[in-house]
């Protein structure tokens, strides 16, 4: 039972790491870039949900939505002043710009908010249901990530395949100068891709402070880093690879904690992205990439 | 030469100042770490400027140092009980520990390129920061004990001493570091790196980064290279971290996380890929410039990540370099990143 | 699928030219083919070149001819067939194996090293010609500057082939189209090769240049003894300086002769000739 406990509780975290996860492959998959800021973006989404919420008093609904609006903003932001510039550069130029939005966004919020860590209460307000004479306990919160995992893969999934600016995505990501040809606009697509991803970050943000509710102007640093991992492992640029890496490295996380060490559990997960870039070079689910000479 | 003479030339400048008692005790504190930084920003430059590969994880490396020169210098207290050349032990261990970590990761890491390469750089840096939080190290009558419960579990005995203590990092050290030992460090650094870069090996590294394919049309192990200017450059960042933690009591296994591997990839970024000197003038410029802004703490950082912001949109976008250009007619070095194009056409 | 024959019989038709015919080709090539997933780029591939010899390849784009040198150098793995240079079977050798065994080569898409000198990247051509030590370089041991003047030296003397040598401090990536096509020539007969493989050497330059490079490469060819196979759509330059061509079309030889041979096959004429140039 325990570990049951355990396997859910690591689903409901991959869930959250998979909806960031989604917003960093997406963003690779259209515009070849590693957004190092989009971990920082989350962090922004939980502090606008907990001012919504606890400043102003407003239903957790709305912070949420909120939330949502403000990072859609500022990624397009973000997309419009520090990476547009940058199209035609070197990808580590960009990579380093990214860091450098990462840096400010952190800084802003240092200023903003104050090192202190916020304490959020969870905007889900849904009991948790306990099974088997309360051995088995799942909290609100990770039903909710995991159902809000499952209808955005659906609805991107959707927009992906049937609306035309999923097929603009799908023609930039496979080739750009094909894509622009055919009359795509290469700069709106890649702008509605951040609005897209930012979006998806502002509700990872949520679910996040609401799962482990700390809030710092670093909180969304690491739950960055481990999303992007996810994606890597997926398979950068996949959807489901990213759906697939963010629920796998959520478990091996939550197990890994649980049954091996507390402090090592991170070393494991990137000790298991090694094992299976190592493998598959480009992910679980990745393309494999043909250089002609 | 200029390089050298810069750095000889600051050195002799610092020392007079010092002498006259015109630093102040805050940049004093500062002496050390600014030359392990420095060291750290030119050894990664090899990798990333001279190899062309993004690595995300070369705190990792400097993790190594700092512990294994720890752990040198307080087992060789009483058998070497000269500071400096107990020092010197440690740099040497730190940067031999820290070269065959560099070895052994660069086994898998370099099968891979580009953007998989850089995130397997940073977990591994990540790995080793959390593998050495939770090492336990010790000295006592039976030689050196490594656990990983606790400090106690080590059973020492009598006169024994912790030396890494888990989560709290490595406690009690004695401070042997010194500026002068940082300024010859940083001498051999340069000494080692520029000649490499000016010699067959060098050229054959630079090859690989500008066109792997060619590099093995005229015969050029592309493995052996991009392995030859990774373990150099891991080694490097062993000795700097060696010399960094000896400069503190103690150390903490989290000062070498992704945020200081990053701090250093800036510092290489903004000093110009493949730009030995400029390493050095970023680092030293930057390492200082938050000790000076005292009075702006709270925007520092701020303006930091805008002027990190706007130096590579200034250097990398095409309609505003060629702006610069226009206004500074015949100026060549910008720091401007050259591609390690592999022309994925 | 495909057939792994490693028994070399002298492929049909040899062009090795007579001075050459006593002695054994410098490359036998049998049966060689590649497929990237369904497409069959090259396909029973047999050829054989003579020491000295200044071989052809033509044939329409997308012919495959690209390929075989890619083949012939190992980028890409051949799914069949076998190579012998100079009687030794490449089979279990890599890129880097293949250089040092003989075989040297240009880009049809040009792959310099460009943001190093001329005089580098000519140099790092000698990589396994003047060769010493890492920790010489880095200690700066004895040896070091003898090998390094050498190095120097070697590299002047293969730059004044195409009268370079006062470019040799600009950057490779600065130069003109066809200085980095020359460029790029003198790197590959930098390491040494017993067989050269120029992929449209002549590419993008105008007559006079081509002109200048058909004597240059008969020069090379008879200063050095070495092979050249090359792949070229300027007409002239084939017919001008080519002992023997092959002709090939989706991946297979239709062709093998002399200049006057294939220019009176009527295979050719409707595959490539007829066409004129693309
Ligand atoms: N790496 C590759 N993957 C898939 N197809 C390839 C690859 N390299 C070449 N081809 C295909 O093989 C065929 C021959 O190409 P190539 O040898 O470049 O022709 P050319 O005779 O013009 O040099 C073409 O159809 C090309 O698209
Ligand atoms: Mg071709």
């Amino acid at each position: 039972m325990t570990f049951l406990t355990y396997l859910i509780s690591g689903i409901s975290l991959g869930s959250i790491y998979a909806i960031i996860a989604l917003g960093y492959t997406m963003v690779y998959g259209i515009a070849k870039m590693l957004n190092f800021a989009h971990g920082d973006v989350i962090m922004i989404g939980g502090y606008v949900s907990y001012m919504v919420t606890t400043e102003l008093g407003w239903s957790p609904l709305v912070s949420v939505l909120a939330a949502m609006a403000v990072c859609t903003l500022l990624g397009v932001l973000i997309e419009q002043l520090a990476y547009k510039p940058l199209r035609a550069a070197p990808s580590l130029a960009v990579l380093i710009t990214a860091i450098g939005v990462s840096y400010f966004l952190q800084n802003a919020a240092l200023l903003l908010f104050s090192a202190n860590p916020k304490s959020f209460s969870s905007v889900v307000p849904i009991d948790s249901i306990r099974l088997f004479e309360g051995k088995l306990v799942i909290s609100g919160t990770a039903i909710v990530a995991v159902i809000a995992c499952a209808i955005i893969i659906l609805g991107l999934t959707w927009l992906i395949n049937k609306t035309k600016i999923g097929k603009a995505m799908r023609a930039v990501s496979e080739d750009k100068h094909a894509a622009q040809l055919m009359g795509v606009s290469i700069n709106k697509t890649i702008s509605v891709t951040f609005a897209i991803g930012s979006a998806l970050a502002a509700v990872a943000g949520v679910l996040l402070v609401s799962a482990y509710p700390i809030l710092m102007p670093t909180t969304g640093a690491m739950p960055g880093i481990k999303a992007f991992t996810a994606a890597v492992f997926g398979g950068i640029g996949s959807i489901p690879g990213a759906f697939l890496g963010g629920i796998l490295l959520g478990i091996i996380e939550i197990l890994g904690k649980a049954y091996i060490s507390t402090q090592l559990s991170d070393a494991i997960v990137f000790a298991v992205l090694i094992i299976i870039l190592l493998v598959k070079p480009t992910g679980l689910l990745g393309k494999k990439v043909l250089v002609k000479v | 030469m200029l390089t050298y003479g810069l750095v000889i030339a600051a050195y002799i400048i610092l020392r007079i100042l010092l002498a006259g008692g015109h630093v102040s005790s805050a940049l004093q504190g500062q002496l050390v770490p600014i030359t392990a930084y420095i060291v750290m920003a030119v050894s990664l430059n090899l990798t990333v400027g001279v190899l062309g590969e993004l690595s995300l994880g070369h705190a990792g490396f400097m993790s190594v140092g700092a512990f294994t020169g720890v752990i040198t210098s307080a087992s060789l207290t009483s058998s070497v009980p000269e500071p400096a050349l107990r020092l010197l032990f440690a740099l040497i261990a730190g940067g031999i520990a820290a070269g065959l970590f560099g070895f052994l990761i660069g086994i898998p890491v370099l099968r891979l390129h580009g953007d998989y390469l850089a995130i397997v750089t940073l977990a591994f840096g990540e790995i080793i920061k959390n593998v050495v939080n939770t090492l336990y190290v010790g000295i006592g009558q039976s030689g050196l004990k490594i656990g990983m419960t606790s400090g106690n579990a080590l059973n020492l005995g009598e006169g024994g001493k912790v030396i890494l203590n888990g989560p709290m990092g490595a406690i009690g050290v004695q401070k042997i570091s010194s500026f002068t030992a940082g300024f010859i460090l940083i001498l051999v650094t340069l000494f080692i790196i520029l000649n490499l870069i000016d010699s067959r090996a060098g050229r054959a590294i630079m090859a690989v980064r500008d066109n792997k394919i060619a590099a093995e049309s005229v015969g050029i192990s592309v493995w052996r290279y991009r392995m030859t200017a990774f373990v150099t450059s891991a080694a490097l960042a062993g000795a700097a971290g060696a010399l960094y933690a000896l400069n503190y009591s103690t150390v903490i296994a989290r000062k070498f996380d992704f945020n200081t591997s990053i701090l250093v990839l800036v510092f290489v970024v903004l000093g110009g890929m493949g730009n030995i000197r400029g390493s050095i003038i970023a680092a030293t410029v930057l390492t200082i410039l938050p000790e000076v802004l005292r009075a702006f703490n709270n925007v520092r950082m701020l303006i930091y990540a805008v002027i990190l912001i706007l130096v590579m949109l200034a250097t990398n976008n095409v309609r505003l370099r060629a702006w610069f250009q226009r206004i500074r007619p015949g100026n060549g070095k910008t720091p401007v990143i050259s591609g390690g194009g592999d022309g994925h056409e | 699928m495909s057939d792994k024959t490693r028994m070399v019989p002298l492929p049909s038709k040899a062009i090795v030219p007579e001075r050459d015919a006593l002695e054994r080709p410098i490359l036998e090539v049998s049966r060689l083919g590649i497929n990237f997933g369904g497409l069959v780029a090259v396909e029973d591939f047999n050829i054989a070149v003579g020491r000295t010899e200044i071989c052809g390849l033509i044939g329409p784009n997308g012919a495959g001819k690209t390929t075989i040198f890619n083949l012939l150098t190992k980028v890409y793995q051949p799914t069949s067939g076998a190579i012998l240079l100079d009687g030794q079977d490449t089979a279990s050798m890599n890129t880097v194996q293949v250089n040092q065994a003989g075989i040297a080569r240009t880009f049809q898409n040009i792959r310099l090293f460009p943001s190093l000198s001329v005089e580098d990247n000519v140099k790092i051509g000698l990589h396994n010609q003047v060769r010493y030590p890492l920790i010489t370089g880095v200690f700066r041991l004895p040896g070091f500057f003898r090998a390094e003047r050498q190095a120097k030296d070697q590299a002047m003397e293969l730059l004044s082939i195409f009268d370079m040598t006062d470019l040799a401090s600009k950057k490779a990536g600065s130069l003109p189209y066809g200085a980095q096509r020359r460029l790029e020539f003198l790197r590959a007969l930098a390491t040494n090769p017993k067989l050269l493989l120029l992929d449209e050497p002549a590419a993008g330059m105008n007559p006079s240049e081509t002109e200048e490079l058909m004597a240059s490469i008969k020069k090379i060819r008879d200063r050095f003894q070495i092979a050249i196979m090359l792949i070229e759509h300027d007409m002239r330059l084939v017919m001008g300086i080519c002992e023997g061509i092959a002709v090939i079309n989706y991946g297979k030889i239709i062709a093998k002769g002399t200049a006057s041979e294939i220019q009176d096959n009527p295979e050719v004429i409707e595959a490539y000739l007829g066409k004129k140039k693309e």
